[in-house]
């Protein structure tokens, strides 16, 4: 469906051009910073390549081995962007396609009668999207607002706008925006922070390209 | 700018109604919706109960002309909701100004696919239900029933709070001018899928659930559909339209403690609340009745009443949770209660917090245990999500 | 009984994805939540799951199951004796 924006040229009078600090993509067995690769791994195995991602930038998060895997996707990928930011006040704005769809079949499987016949709490826990955005919350200890938009495709212009309006509004002083998406073992992050400051224009061409 | 958005329309149906006028009668006269199940199988049927929408699946194809097995139950019931909501907005073009459609919900078509699960291997007959499954794919429906053009439809799925934040959006894009009309709300029907995973989580009730009261045993789940029509000041005026109320404040925060329960002394709900008094320029004062998220679990009562006092001090107004008579209806739970407020506000009464009996001994609060008249101006409603999504709505009768 | 330990150390570290610990690390006395283990209620649940599926018993009251799963020592306990 498209998307009519009338007011952002009203907007883009009163404030401030916005920036993408920092970006990161995870996708095809490689990590990227800013467009450049910072981490390979061949794992066919997305559990096993998230481990040695998470193993190579020597996060400490225990708990991290609980996540499924959608939240481990968006939890590294965040980690690599947030991990040195100071500002706090950083709003999540994520999305994808699949929502939580690799871990509900999980779920699904074993309540069948085929499966076990019982659920697991842990599985069920992250039956959820958003429940990524709670764990990188806890992590970075935000206490922003956040969101998480299903979308048949990644869409720039809707996570522009969302982003754009929270700044402007001092919602927040950052925004951590993006896609994560999981499912039948394809994965493919790819979050940047929209601040005051950066190398990259916030444009919806520039978040095109970046994609 | 504190300026609230209208409200022009409201559509609901849950277990105590098919639509807003049902569900406020149901309201007053203690009649609530929470029952042992009987429209799914499943082995765990004696030891919980939950809030039904009576009406199955087979009449609400029939009511909206549908051919069997052709959708899920969640776009059913929305289109239900959203359609009373578009009437009693009086709109009879969707498409003459620029509209949108935000719409949440965890369930999508999970109730067909569970069903069909085995099915897809062998044949074809039911691949509907695959595309059905895509929480996007419940809006798209919706959208595509009521004809909505050239427009923005999205979903949002952040758990119990997705419709409260569907509407927090809606009210933003159309201050912003992005939109002139919104339909916003959530929708999510009963299925084993969310039956088993609550069973697991243990906090689920055997009986009917009591909100905040000391010896509450867990929630009972519901399902319904409920949506508001957001117009903009313009179409208010162009189209001389009576608004219901209007949406004054809201807040989105997260609590950052864990993935499903709350903090023990609600940080993340006091960070809503706070939001959604700034954004209306209200004081605490100024709100006269609490439609509290009020799930009856051990935690989530502990906790919001812990950050109602934090809100409130020791003027905590009027509270309730409506959960006695609906049940916890996940997504959709943000809409029916933001259909309540404005319902409220409009009948000037105060809907009770049914069950309860014994205070909580942690602290001196006691909701309404009787419908009770009351000169509303303005309403504070939260919904909080797993994921520790906390959002707060404040709807008041002035702009 | 010791060898229902071991079992026991061994299905807490591949159920609650455990990654890094061995069975050597997890005493029989230390409390599991809390300090301890720093295990958490999503993981209580799910050893009220174990405890069904694995060996028959059923605890319907979360804060039951706490007091039975404070220690390796108290869940073995509580299984010979109420287990099938």
């Amino acid at each position: 469906m498209s998307f009519t924006r009338c007011s952002s040229a009203k907007r883009n009078n009163l404030a401030q051009q916005l920036y993408i600090q920092n970006y990161c993509r995870i996708r095809n067995g490689q990590v990227d910073l800013d467009g450049q690769p910072i981490y390979t791994n061949a794992s066919e195995n997305f559990k096993d390549f998230i481990k040695s991602v998470y193993k190579h930038f020597e996060v400490d998060h225990s708990k991290f081995f609980k996540m499924d895997n959608l939240s481990k996707l968006a939890f590294m990928a965040s980690e690599i962007l947030l991990k040195d930011e100071p500002e706090k006040d950083t709003a999540l704005v994520l999305s994808n396609r699949a929502s939580s769809l690799d871990t509900d079949r999980k779920h699904q499987a074993a309540i069948s009668e085929s499966g076990s016949g019982y659920a697991s709490p842990a599985v069920f826990v992250y039956t959820l999207p958003n429940i990524c955005l709670g764990e990188i919350s806890i992590r970075h200890s935000l206490h922003s607002e956040n969101a998480f938009f299903v979308f048949e495709n990644f869409s720039a212009d809707v996570l522009f706008d969302y982003s754009e309006q929270l700044l402007y509004e001092k919602k927040a002083k950052k925004v951590l925006c993006g896609w994560v998406e999981f499912d039948n073992g394809k994965y493919d992050a790819f979050l940047y922070v929209v601040s005051k400051n950066g190398t990259f224009v916030h444009s919806i061409s520039e978040i095109n390209r970046l994609y | 700018m504190s300026r609230g958005v209208a409200i022009t329309g409201i559509g609901v149906i849950s277990a105590i109604g098919n639509n807003a006028k049902e569900n406020h009668a149901s309201l007053i006269s203690g009649k609530i919706g929470i029952s042992k199940i009987s429209q799914i199988e499943t082995i765990h049927k004696d030891e919980i109960m939950v809030g039904e929408i009576p009406t199955l699946n087979h009449e609400l194809e029939k009511q909206l002309g549908l051919s069997e097995d052709e959708y899920s139950r969640t776009p059913m019931i929305g289109i239900v909701a959203v359609q009373e909501a578009i009437s009693s907005a009086g709109i009879t073009d969707i498409n003459d100004c620029k509209c949108g459609l935000i719409s949440g919900t965890t369930v999508g078509g999970m109730d067909k696919s569970e069903q069909y699960f085995y099915d897809y291997f062998q044949n074809e007959e039911h691949w509907n239900h695959i595309t059905g499954l895509n929480a996007g794919d419940s809006t798209n429906k919706i959208a595509a029933y009521i004809g909505l053009e050239e427009s923005f439809v999205t979903t949002i799925s952040t758990a119990c709070s997705s419709a409260a934040n569907a509407i927090m959006l809606g009210a933003r894009m159309i201050k912003s001018g992005q939109l002139d009309r919104v339909i916003v709300g959530g929708t999510d029907c009963m299925s084993k899928f969310t039956l088993n995973g609550f069973k697991t989580l243990m906090i689920q009730s055997d009986t009917y659930n009591t909100p905040f009261d000391e010896n509450r045993k867990g929630l009972n789940l519901g399902e319904a559909a409920a949506y508001l029509v957001l117009e903009s000041d313009k179409i208010v005026s162009r189209d001389n339209k009576e608004v219901l109320a209007y949406v004054k404040g809201y807040g989105n925060a997260n609590d950052a403690y864990h993935q499903t329960a709350s903090s023990e002394h609600g940080d993340g709900a006091v960070l809503a609340m706070e939001k959604a008094l700034k954004v209306a320029a209200l004081p605490s004062e100024a709100i006269d009745y609490v439609n509290a998220h009020g799930t009856a679990t051990p935690n989530n009562d502990l906790s919001e009443g812990r950050a109602l006092l934090r809100i409130f001090g020791d003027k905590v107004p009027e509270f309730s949770s409506t959960k006695a008579y609906t049940g916890h209806t996940l997504a959709a739970a943000g809409g029916v209660e933001a259909v309540y407020s404005v319902m409220a506000l409009q009948n000037n009464i105060i809907y009770p917090n049914l069950n309860f009996k014994t205070p909580m001994k942690e602290f001196d609060l006691l909701p309404e245990t009787e419908v009770k008249e009351k000169e509303l101006k303005t309403v504070l409603s939260n919904s909080f999500g797993f994921g520790g999504n906390c959002s707060t709505l404040i709807f008041s009768k002035e702009a | 009984m010791s060898e229902l330990k071991l079992e026991l150390k061994e299905k807490i570290i591949e159920q609650l994805n455990l990654e890094d610990l061995s069975v050597e690390e997890i005493s029989d006395s230390e409390p599991l939540f809390g300090e301890g283990l720093g295990l958490d209620s999503i993981d209580a649940l799910e050893l009220i799951v174990m405890l069904d599926k694995d060996y028959g018993i059923k605890l319907a009251d979360p804060k039951e199951g706490r007091k039975i799963l404070e220690s390796i020592d108290t869940m073995a306990a509580y299984i010979s004796a109420n287990g099938s």
